[in-house]
């Protein structure tokens, strides 16, 4: 039995030896249910052992294995090979530094996770001998798509702002900013407009919407960047608003 | 060419600049020779759940603390994330810490210890109700309150649950959470190498910066380790490739005994093609399995009688609990009842009773997963699954306080044995032993700062961490050989499927240890990288997982081998019945660098359930 192959075009840079990337190519078996995942561990195991990515879960939960698969930003444990005809090409995501080979340097973004306050500041203090804070499921399910975030980073790769800005905030940021915002447990808007409210925050995005389409999860950041700007307005006709009419 | 090529490139000569590797490219290749030094407090090897549990635990308790957080990935990339169904935690009125106390030691088969199973089930609530402050987002009753669900061996639903990704969510609420603690510091993408012992104390690590490629000497008063599991050691399994027990590993090398290693827990429901994990949330909904013939086979191994479709009776048929359910699999396959498909023998998980609605509602991931990587629709069609590898209920030993033999070694989750997992986990309590007892961890480390008296050696500590360096450097200096690191995984997975899975015999086990003792030798003796470079090289990281691998599966095959019992998860075919007699006790494998372990036995605690039958027939309840 002659087993089809295809072509895997790998991008490879390793800085220690290579003063630009290059071009790879391995031609490896063409099955229907492998996913690009897959193409890239057989290279590892029984072509070239120098290949170097991340991923550990393969089942689309861990968000490590983003990576630009024909120029568009892809979870490859997700990205099935039967969905190509000739060729695969991957690169490491775009808009973040190469580190090595398929690996970007994330700095970038863990530091701008941290800038938004990811975490419940409570409107109200409440011991734990006193057991949990009540939400309806209504209250659960105002936040809940955007608690979804595996913080693969494709939403990034596919934000032209941030290819042009790369001080913005960016989607996956303020969108967990807006899920805790959005949580009746919450009280910490206030804190964290000041970072997502910022010239780098929300009004940088200019609704372009590619990265609500690069998510593997369908959380919607464009969606919760909409309703970021349009609370942050609120707020400010708020402030101005009421201090004219108190004049 | 594309816009985003165009600005990978530019970002080069930041990268380059940034780790400086213009001087002299030649002198930098071969394994860094400079070592960085750090001081902290704690130093915790591992960030999911039970590592950043115990780093929020040590960060609230004494804010003055130094605490480094060593991960060979960045955190929200640790395999809590998935986790699917939930966590166990008695809350409801209903419910009582009794109760779930008898469901843990009877499901673990009498093998847990009991003064650390009350420990759990007391602090499980709080632990619950801690996360849910954090604003981990629990499916709700419609009053408000958080929403439980019914899981195996659980004759009460006390799983709180959100959605099917309660571990992701756990995960990043942790992560998340940790963010505020300025005294946590972050070493992502820090793969730990060794401990550094001295004078019987645990008094630091060291670990390879992947993106360097730099040694790093980690001094620190207390090391918590939480490394999670090692479920790699085997080719079908749900676990991330990052799961290959190199938290054991490094405790097991250090001089603590691994425990319990020969009970691997398989869950009755994986999918077939990639064994990735469809919850037993899909029972506890009310999806049942059956054989080729459309038979609720359960019902002829002891889960019986049938219980009617749709209506939920707990702790029986598919409410049964994993190990249970797995080896019943195994007798339908020999008798010819499983359904052949390309990825080997099967039976279905039938959902489609429960409605496009409840199944969207509660078990998304379980649709998106079997849809995508199989194809098949549980709102449509039955799923074809098989037991897959899941959980190792063994690890290091530590007793209640989760202190190892070592002073000032500590470890939490997966990768230690408590134990309240005994012979055989019940689902939804891993997620709250990561929680408990990564916590519990983070309080004895203090207690052990408080009252550590030993004296540091510094040129001992160093010596150790300079050894270290060496054992890595003599990789990178020896020739490419015929060896494969690759090839000698495969070998490895090969033989513990064949001689370590559900049912096990004195002879299979044998064979194993046989093989393992080779690969070792061969590793030792072979094992060569093809990448001599510094810069996130993972043909080195896979080399030193191996090696760790290795090991546990060695600990894993020679306790199994001198169990002459069948008990929990661990089934032997030459023994088949349980023995209290002459192994109601814990193995306790010892590491020796060249020959099987060596091994020992402690006692089990037992404070108030004495072993007896684990009935999971509806009949007598």
């Amino acid at each position: 039995m002659t087993e089809r192959s295809i072509d895997l075009d790998v991008l490879r840079y390793n800085p220690e030896t290579d003063s630009e990337p290059y071009w790879q190519r391995y031609s490896v078996p063409h099955h229907d249910e492998w996913v690009v995942l897959d193409a890239l561990n057989h290279v590892k195991d029984n072509i070239d052992p120098t290949l170097n990515y991340r991923w550990s879960c393969h089942m689309a939960v861990c968000g490590s294995c983003g990576m630009m698969i024909n120029g568009k930003p892809m979870l490859a444990c997700k990205t099935f090979m039967r969905d190509f005809e000739n060729l695969i090409r991957v690169e490491p995501l775009a808009h973040f530094p190469i580190e090595r080979d398929l690996v970007t340097v994330m700095d970038d973004f863990v530091s701008k996770l941290a800038r938004v306050k990811p975490y419940l500041i409570p409107k109200q203090h409440k011991p734990v001998e006193e057991g949990e804070y009540r939400q309806t499921p209504a209250e659960l399910n105002r936040f809940k798509q955007y608690s979804m975030c595996i913080n693969c980073m494709l939403c990034y790769s596919a934000c032209p702002e941030y290819a042009l800005i790369p001080k913005f905030i960016g989607p996956a940021a303020i969108t967990l900013a807006h899920r805790y915002n959005l949580d009746s447990r919450d009280g910490g808007r206030d804190e964290r407009e000041e970072v997502v409210a910022s010239g780098e925050g929300v009004w940088e995005c200019t609704f372009v919407g590619a990265c609500s389409e690069a998510c593997p999860k369908h959380v919607d950041p464009a969606g919760a960047l909409q309703q970021a700007k349009i609370a942050s307005t609120i707020d400010w006709f708020k402030e101005h608003l009421t201090s004219w009419l108190n004049k | 060419m594309d816009g985003h090529y165009v600005s990978n490139k530019l970002m080069l000569s930041a990268v380059a600049g940034k780790f400086s590797f213009g001087t002299n490219l030649k002198q930098r290749r071969g394994f860094a020779t400079n070592m960085e030094t750090i001081q902290t407090d704690i130093a915790i090897i591992g960030a999911g759940g039970a590592g950043l549990r115990a780093a929020i635990a040590v960060a609230e308790a004494d804010p003055s603390l130094k605490i480094a957080l060593v991960s060979k990935v960045y955190p929200m990339r640790s395999h809590t994330c998935a986790a699917e169904g939930g966590a166990a935690g008695a809350i409801k009125a209903e419910d009582s810490l009794e109760h779930h106390f008898n469901d843990t030691v009877g499901g673990g088969d009498w093998l847990s210890d009991q003064d650390a199973v009350e420990y759990f089930v007391k602090e499980a609530p709080r632990e619950l109700v801690q996360l849910e402050h954090w604003g981990c987002p629990w499916n709700r009753e419609p009053d408000g309150s958080v929403a439980v669900r019914p899981f195996g061996g659980m004759d009460i639903k006390r799983t709180w649950f959100a959605a099917d990704k309660s571990g992701f969510h756990i995960l990043h609420t942790l992560y998340q959470t940790s963010l505020q603690y300025p005294s946590i510091k972050f070493y992502d993408e820090f793969y730990a190498t060794d401990l550094l012992v001295d004078d019987g104390h645990c008094q630091g690590l060291t670990a390879i910066e992947m993106r360097s490629g730099r040694m790093h000497h980690f001094r620190a008063r207390a090391v918590i380790i939480a490394g999670g599991g090692a479920g790699r050691m085997f080719p079908f399994n749900t676990n991330g490739s990052i799961k290959t027990g190199d938290g054991m590993a490094l405790a097991y090398r250090a001089g603590v005994p691994l425990k319990d290693m020969e009970f691997v827990q398989y869950h009755p429901t994986g999918l077939p093609n990639t064994g990735i994990l469809l919850t037993e949330g899909c029972r506890g909904e009310g999806g049942i399995l059956v054989n080729a013939n459309g038979r609720r086979y359960l019902q002829d191994y002891g889960l019986g009688p049938e219980t009617p479709v749709g209506k939920l009776v707990l702790k029986t048929m598919e409410l049964g609990p994993r190990d249970r359910l797995s080896q019943a699999f195994f007798h339908e396959q020999q008798k010819g009842n499983t359904v052949k498909t390309p990825w080997g023998d099967c039976v279905y998980l039938d959902m489609r009773h429960l409605g496009e609605k409840l199944i969207d509602e509660r078990l998304p991931f379980v649709r998106e997963l079997a849809t995508s990587y199989l194809g098949v629709d549980p709102v449509k069609e039955m799923v074809p699954v098989r037991p897959v590898v899941h959980y190792m209920m063994g690890g290091i030993h530590t007793d209640i306080r989760a202190a190892t033999p070592i002073g000032g070694l500590f470890a939490a989750g997966e990768c230690a044995c408590v134990s309240i997992n005994g012979a055989n986990r019940l689902g939804s309590n891993s997620l709250t032993e990561i929680l408990v007892f990564g916590k519990r961890a983070a309080l004895s480390a203090i207690e052990h700062l408080q009252s550590a008296t030993h004296t540091v050696n510094d040129a001992a500590l160093t010596a150790q961490a300079q050894a270290a360096q060496d054992r890595i450097r003599t990789l990178f200096l020896r020739p490419v050989g015929n060896e494969s690191i690759s090839g000698m995984r495969r070998e490895m997975m090969d033989t513990m499927e064949l001689n370590a899975g559900i049912y096990r015999t004195g002879e299979g086990l044998a064979d194993a240890s046989t093989k393992l003792a080779e690969l070792r030798r061969r590793y030792a003796e072979g094992v060569s990288l093809h990448d001599k470079t510094n810069v996130y090289n993972t043909d080195l990281l896979q080399a030193l997982e191996l090696g760790s691998m290795l090991d546990c599966a060695e600990a894993l095959v020679a306790s199994a081998l001198a169990r002459k019992e069948s008990r929990g998860a661990h089934q032997r075919l030459d023994f088949t019945g349980r023995d209290d007699v002459n192994y109601l006790k814990h193995s306790l494998a010892y590491y020796h660098p060249s020959e099987p372990p060596r091994l020992d036995y402690s006692a089990v605690s037992i404070t108030k359930s004495q072993p007896g039958v684990r009935n999971y027939s509806g009949n007598k309840k």
